[in-house]
């Protein structure tokens, strides 16, 4: 999967990557070969007391140490600019897909784990390949390289790195592969953990008023032992780590020593050969090393590595630029003709063969328990789904026929959660109408109730939003919601139980001053109130998906008993007449 | 031995020296394990010091043998530097005589092995203390940090809620969660390898400076130069950094708006004008993200030319030294192995400091949190309503918050058994009864008695076993249903639990989930319904069984319908009990024995639904606003 995602999104840089293996290439050789030089000093330098030579040698290494830098620098700089570029591509490649999949694909993954998967997943892939154009890359060429000047200073002495590397791999893979499933246990332990603290922050009412503190910090303690316990125990098995490693180092330099003496003695090797040996080899169980990290880095990476690619290969069921031609939705009359809407593989539908009709100037409204379907109906005529079955018609055509931008320019949405993007008051109210005039945005605060508080603000209309818009009141943002949809002036509205955070007299004003807006424009109210809906030319009442009744207040008040419950729920017997 | 990419370091303790003095003071409570860790550390850095010098020992050994193996065994030494002086080899010669030479012997085997099984026994012992002074160092630190953990949780339960209402509830929980994990991590990786960092430091100068004064003084003029360059490099890329992350952050945020708000975006046509933001913001990551990893990547190569710039001058200087015949091939052996062993301590401290930074930076927000005042301790003195009747009265209440008055003047009496209904438009103060009620926050002005007694004079934890609450907030913890509804006592029987259960006409319900009564649920919900879980949180108050009740909008966030099946429960729980109901939906408490409106902190009226009807004030107005002609 990773290779998969790499080779795609490298593909476009394979040069520069080329160039980067070419640079670490000549920087690995030239740091190889400073050690060759050294050993050139003291066997033909210092043993023969040639001190011109000496100085000699030592203005070539400095020469090898300059080009090593150099080109170290250069690998550098392209492999930095390499992993940025994959990443910025990566997260271009994951939002422009996201920005394609209608609302089936969304709620399917979710939203926030897409936004890790587009953030911190990407960020994962784009470290690693840092690391490994800059560092690991340099890996596999110092070890072959430092094998290969090994084997040249002395073949049969080169016999230690049979020793040597079993062991060292041996050692290393070992603790790792026993940190691994450590490390994970590890992670649980913290998640664990952390959650009873969230829990018990977000829940401290509910601990105070139980007095449950003791017995919430026993189950904190005893959390927290547990944590401390595997952590402990990570811990002991990474501080073996550099002891081992530096252990082994060591004695395979006293081994060097020992097996190269005899060979001095022997006549075979030169003492200068000897001491570059003994660089070399480090070099190489440190090129080693660095290669095993690879091996800690790599499963994270392949997990994100996954989790894009699931996102990147999924395609959208509604295709968002279909081959049609453009249409201008001009009356906005909406047919819903037995419409069905089930997931893949579920067992119930959420809704099925519900139909209802609204028409210019008309309000419909769709009321029904928590869960009944109401929200998924709004989504069937905003086309956010398409239907399983039967149709939705807007002006007479399938909406299935229509390219979905289209459809939208018709909408005026009000979505149940309220929600406002960073930037000023100004630029949330001209999202669906970007040159809208100051005038048409102060007359639909003006509709929209929220006039007043707008006007209060010091910067008024530039007053800034934070995301979510979360420094406006629940109240607040429902109106700004409603009037940003006010000022796109569609032809269809449709009001996702946007009145709930509104007491009663604000929603009742509200409505009132709607009424010169959607004159001429189709109206559905998805509400919980009755009081919101009494008044709708067509009730629509939604009952597990299925349409229990349809008519105006009194027609269901006589022949529903649903809407009759909802209604004796909220009202007396005698208001509800 | 992990990737830090000079990342997520931006963060830097204000007072970092106070700081670290008091992790290092949390530290020291071990203190026997602290000094051993500090012991086995010495022991371990000076015997792998000293290996270097000895292995040079082995290599003189080795070229001894080898010059002395080139001369007859015949000749003297003083005839082998004649000989090499008439052959013109005046250097040599030099070289030679500085030597322990043995003419016509090869390498004296004997000593060589003796050496090396020095060095072989040194560097065992060297790893094992090592590996032990590690041992200790993680045992410490985790002990360390649990203990800060148990601190964190017993401030959280001695914080006032004044305190924690104030706060941002991310701030807070990114203080006891993440910045304790921070602490860990850093404290983990930094503090051994800082010690035997230093420790490598001071040793390896030592012997240094042992073998040869020149040598090292060659070999520490580059560090200055070395530190400077980093200096520089760190200088020029924090900003570089400042700005990736401030972009990542932007990204990030643009990113979690488009998707949260993926419908918006679309059916208002906004998805070029949100495509083009994002692909702006994206640049401007790359841009600095590449600019501040391509600075921060050049200190490793130019660490590593210094090194080996130190590498070529003690090469050289030292050949040349050798050959002159004032050190020994071995001793410059040693030294070019102690050069470079001085450079590697020193980045990696340098690193460190930038990892502890952050740690310590995160360790100062843990403290602040633990250092906040606590809520006012119980009285010693403390006096308990006996019999506990519910009878609750508030006597001219004073309250506010931030400097704001939230309550003035309120009183109200609330008999045994009696249902006071609490309405008011938002913000009118409703919810800031039952924080009083319940002393979350405490008055201002005023008292509030429970049978008598002014709670204030009360231990909170007998105030509040008298009370059985249900919150808007469905709060429920990730656990079994059965442990959560068994939340509202000490150790209920099974028996107990499921009466509160059926009370609250949530067992059906829970028969039909697979697991039944074993189902985990968590904060998040999980095939529990909103309404559901309201009927739970019912259910824990139900096995409570209290005197008196608070339901605080506890039906708020359920459909009517739904409501109307929970209000069965409702009414059986208050039977009997003193209640106050606090309801958005006028229609769900006009059969309380006493309804209250109440107006920016204030009392309107009080008296029965019918009573205050009649009376055409306050209540009316906001009845029929709920039942007002809509517009059409």
């Amino acid at each position: 999967m990773l290779i998969a995602l790499l080779r795609t999104y490298v593909g476009p840089y394979r040069w520069q990557v080329l160039a980067v293996c070419l640079f670490q290439l000549i920087q690995t050789m030239a740091s190889l070969y400073l050690p060759g030089l050294n050993a050139d000093i003291i066997d033909d330098g210092v043993a023969k007391g040639d001190i011109s030579h000496i100085w000699h040698v030592g203005f070539l290494m400095v020469g090898v140490t300059v080009l090593q830098v150099l080109c170290n620098i250069v690998a550098v700089y392209l492999g930095a600019r390499i992993a940025m570029a994959v990443g910025r591509d990566l997260r271009a490649g994951v939002f422009d897909k996201v920005q394609s999949f209608g609302s089936r694909e969304m709620s399917s993954f979710g939203a926030p784990t897409l936004i890790t998967r587009s953030t911190n997943d990407v960020q994962q892939i784009q470290l690693l390949l840092f690391m490994g154009l800059t560092m690991l890359v340099a890996a596999p060429i110092t070890a072959i390289g430092g094998l290969f000047m090994a084997l040249r200073q002395d073949v049969e002495l080169s016999g230690i790195f049979l020793i040597v590397l079993p062991v060292l791999l041996v050692s290393l893979g070992l603790i790792i592969w026993r940190m691994r499933p450590l490390f994970r246990l590890m992670q649980k332990r913290i998640d664990l953990l952390n959650q009873i603290m969230r829990e018990q922050i977000t829940g401290v009412r509910v601990v105070r008023a139980f007095v449950r503190e003791e017995s919430e910090a026993e189950r904190f303690a005893e959390a927290n032992e547990l944590n401390r316990q595997v952590a402990v125990g990570a811990g002991r098995l990474m501080a073996l780590f550099f002891p081992l490693l530096m252990g082994i180092m060591n004695l395979s330099i006293v081994l060097v020593l020992w097996w190269g003496a005899m060979r001095i003695g022997s006549g075979d090797l030169q003492i200068g050969q000897l001491t570059a040996f003994q660089q070399y080899l480090i070099q190489t169980l440190m090129a080693v090393m660095m290669g095993t990290f690879m091996f800690m880095l790599w499963p994270r990476s392949e997990v994100s590595a996954e989790r894009i690619t699931e996102v990147l290969d999924t395609e959208p069921v509604i295709e968002m630029f279909p081959d049609v031609p453009a249409v201008e939705l001009v009356t906005g009359n909406v047919e819903v003709k037995e419409a069905s809407f089930s997931y893949p593989g579920a067992e119930q539908s959420v809704v099925s063969g519900v139909s209802l009709v609204a028409r210019p100037g008309e309000t419909t409204a769709i009321v029904g328990s928590t869960g009944s379907g109401k929200t998924t109906v709004l989504g069937l005529v905003t086309r956010l789904f398409d239907v399983t079955a039967g149709q939705v018609l807007i002006d007479g055509q399938d909406v299935r026929d229509l390219r979905p931008a289209d459809v939208w320019r018709a909408i005026g949405l009000v979505p149940q959660k309220a929600l406002l993007f960073s930037g000023t008051v100004a630029s949330n109210l001209r999202f669906g109408k970007a040159d809208a005039t100051d005038e048409e945005l102060w007359s639909a605060l003006r509709i929209a109730q929220a006039e007043d508080f707008v006007r209060a603000l010091p910067e008024g209309l530039g007053a800034p939003v934070s995301q979510g818009g979360s420094n406006f009141s629940g109240g607040q943002r429902q109106r700004l919601a409603i009037a940003r949809a006010i000022v796109k002036q569609p032809k269809i509205f449709l009001f996702d139980d946007s009145f709930s955070a509104l007491d009663y007299a604000t929603d009742a004003r509200l409505r009132h001053a709607l009424a010169e807006v959607t004159a001429a424009a189709s109206v559905i109210i998805v509400a919980q109130r009755i009081s919101t809906i009494r008044q709708a030319d067509r009730i629509v009442v939604l009952d597990e998906g299925h349409v229990a009744g349809t008519g105006t207040h009194d027609e269901l008040m006589a022949d529903c008993e649903i809407y009759r419950q909802i209604v004796l729920s909220q009202l007396s017997a005698k208001e509800a007449q | 031995m992990s990737f830090h990419g000079g990342a997520q370091q931006g963060a830097k303790a204000l007072n970092f020296k106070a700081t670290f003095g008091r992790v290092f003071r949390l530290l020291l409570l071990d203190r026997v394990m602290v000094f051993s860790l500090l012991a086995f550390g010495v022991v371990g850095v000076t015997l792998s010091v000293i290996g270097p010098k000895i292995l040079g020992h082995a290599t003189d050994l080795i070229f001894n043998g080898f010059v002395s193996s080139r001369f007859p065994e015949t000749m003297t030494k003083a005839e082998a530097v004649a000989s090499l002086k008439a052959g013109g080899q005046d250097q040599l010669a030099t070289m030679v005589s500085s030597m322990d030479l043995n003419p016509g012997h090869g390498i004296d085997t004997g000593a060589l092995a003796m050496v090396l099984a020095i060095v072989t026994v040194l560097y065992l012992v060297s790893s094992l203390f090592m590996w032990l002074q590690g041992v200790l160092a993680t045992t410490v630190v985790q002990r360390m940090v649990a203990n800060l953990r148990n601190d964190v949780e017993a401030q959280l339960n001695e914080l006032p809620l004044s305190y924690l209402d104030s706060q941002e509830r991310g701030e807070i929980m990114s203080r006891t969660t993440n910045d304790l994990d921070n602490v860990a991590q850093s404290l983990q990786q930094t503090l051994s390898q800082m010690i035997t960092s230093l420790l490598t430091v001071v040793g390896t100068l030592a012997m240094m400076l042992w073998i040869s004064p020149l040598l090292t003084v060659i070999a520490i003029v580059t560090i200055p130069v070395a530190l400077l360059i980093t200096a520089a490099v760190m200088k020029r890329s924090q900003p570089q950094f400042v700005a990736q992350w401030g972009q990542t952050g932007r990204l990030n945020a643009h990113i979690e708006e488009s998707f949260t708000g993926h419908e918006v975006v679309k059916v208002f046509g906004n998805q070029k004008a949100t495509a083009e933001e994002f692909a702006e913001t994206n640049e401007a990551l790359f841009g600095a993200a590449f600019k501040a990893q391509f600075i921060s990547g050049v200190i490793g190569p130019v660490m590593m030319f210094i090194s080996n710039l130190n590498y070529v001058l003690v090469a050289v200087v030292g050949g040349v030294r050798v050959a002159s015949g004032s050190l020994s091939l071995g001793e410059v052996q040693a030294f070019i192995q102690y050069s470079r062993q001085f450079t590697q301590p020193l980045t990696q401290i340098a690193s460190m400091v930038n990892l502890l930074q952050s740690g310590m930076a995160s360790a100062e927000r843990v403290f602040g949190f633990i250092d906040e005042p606590h809520q006012s301790p119980d009285r010693a003195d403390a006096k308990r309503p006996d019999p506990l009747r519910g009878r609750v009265v508030f006597d001219d209440v004073d309250f506010s918050y931030t400097g704001e008055p939230l309550i003035e003047h309120l009183s109200l009496v609330a008999e045994p058994g009696q249902t006071v209904a609490i309405v008011g438009p938002t913000g009118a103060g409703k919810t800031t009864l039952t924080n009083l009620l319940l002393r979350f926050y405490e008055l201002d002005g005023g008292k509030i008695t429970l049978d008598g007694v002014d709670i204030a004079e009360m231990k909170r934890g007998e105030l509040r076993d008298a009370f059985g609450v249900v919150l808007q907030d469905t709060w429920l913890f990730s656990g079994t249903i059965r442990e959560n509804i068994a939340y509202g006592a000490d150790e209920p029987t099974e028996e107990q639990i499921l009466d509160a259960a059926k009370a609250a006409s949530v067992d059906h319900f829970v028969r039909t989930l697979p697991a039944g009564y074993d189902t985990v649920i968590d904060d998040e919900g999980g095939g529990v319904s909103a309404g559901q879980r309201q009927l739970l949180t019912i259910a824990r108050a139900f096995l409570a069984d209290p005197a008196i009740l608070i339901l605080d909008e506890a039906t708020s966030s359920v459909d009517t319908r739904t409501e109307a099946l929970v209000q069965t429960a409702m009414n059986n729980l208050r039977s009997g009990r003193t209640s106050f109901v606090v309801a958005h939906r006028l229609s769900t408490i006009r059969d309380a024995d006493l309804i209250v409106v109440m107006e920016a902190g204030q009392i309107m009226e009080q008296g029965t639904h019918d009573e205050l009807i009649a009376a055409n004030g306050a209540y009316q107005r906001l009845y029929s606003a709920q039942f007002a002609e809509p517009v059409e």
